[in-house]
């Protein structure tokens, strides 16, 4: 496939392969890190080359999205608490493996297997060729807009509700803090 | 049609979720399981995003910006609990928050 593919295929290999990497790579580095802090930052390099992958996949608007609501809103939020809370460390693999551990690594190791091995059977094959988009406006915000106010409506109405309780639920848990530590 | 195929995709997302369930079961930082969740939730939006590329239709990017704003929310409360806890002077460790333990 590599060997057929013409020079702006090749570019889009090279910058598939760094994406996926780094976002891998950064992946594990999150849950690596003893420093809340550290990990944080990684997590924006995870979310950053995410936003590639879904450029890769022609959804801008997702991606841009992304890189708004996720490098914008939510890591500002997490460094603010890290920084507040003073970034203690804490030593996930002091101590040698103990029961939990070498469970956890049981767990999560048959979830990877499991999802490969569904990937592998259902798909064998089946999925090596993408249909053409019908819309010259794929994933741009026209096309998302259209389709948030006409055949997902019901999804754009509950996740307006479920940010408002997400915000009304912020507000009472620090509210809450304040009066019971005073 | 230029680039890796779908498959390709859905490896990278399977193993964020991996790494996203191995970072929630093994840390015990609040923060860091927190994180992890993120790394999740990613992984699922991967395979959405690929996957609504594949079939050519955008039903798939409108799941995954539900799931974004869905994940927005769960971290307003995650930390909102997390900043109530340390105000409580509890421990920042999952492992030591048993009260509601039967």
């Amino acid at each position: 496939m590599i060997l057929a593919a013409d020079a702006g295929n090749i570019v889009v290999w090279i910058v598939w392969v760094v994406a996926a990497f780094t976002c891998l790579g950064s992946g594990i580095a999150v849950i690596s890190f003893t420093n809340p802090f550290y990990s944080a930052l990684s997590l924006i390099g995870n979310l950053a080359s995410l936003a590639v992958l879904y450029l890769l996949l022609s959804a801008e608007f997702v991606a841009a999205a992304q890189v708004l609501v996720y490098a914008g809103a939510v890591m500002v939020m997490f460094l603010f608490v890290i920084a507040y809370l003073g970034g203690r460390a804490d030593a996930p693999w002091a101590g040698g493996p103990s029961w939990q551990s070498v469970a956890a690594v049981c767990a999560s190791a048959a979830l990877l297997v499991e999802v490969i091995v569904v990937i592998g059977l259902k798909t064998g094959g089946r999925l090596s060729h993408e249909s053409s988009v019908d819309s010259a406006f794929y994933g741009q915000p026209y096309e998302i807009g259209k389709l948030f106010l006409t055949d997902h409506l019901l999804a754009f109405e509950i996740t307006s509700i479920v940010l408002l309780i997400a915000a009304v639920g912020g507000v009472i848990l620090g509210h809450h803090s304040r009066e019971t530590s005073a | 049609m230029t680039g890796p195929d779908v498959v390709w995709y859905l490896c990278v997302s399977a193993f964020l979720f991996f790494t996203g369930a191995f970072g929630v079961l093994i840390r015990r930082s609040p923060l860091i399981v927190l994180l992890s969740l993120e790394i999740m939730l990613n992984g699922a939006n991967l395979a959405l995003i690929a996957f609504a590329r594949y079939h050519g239709r955008g039903d798939g990017q409108i799941f995954a910006l539900t799931v974004m704003a869905v994940a927005a929310s769960e971290v307003v409360v995650g930390l909102g609990l997390i900043v109530a806890m340390s105000r409580r002077k509890l421990d920042l460790d999952v492992d030591k928050l048993r009260t509601l333990r039967g």
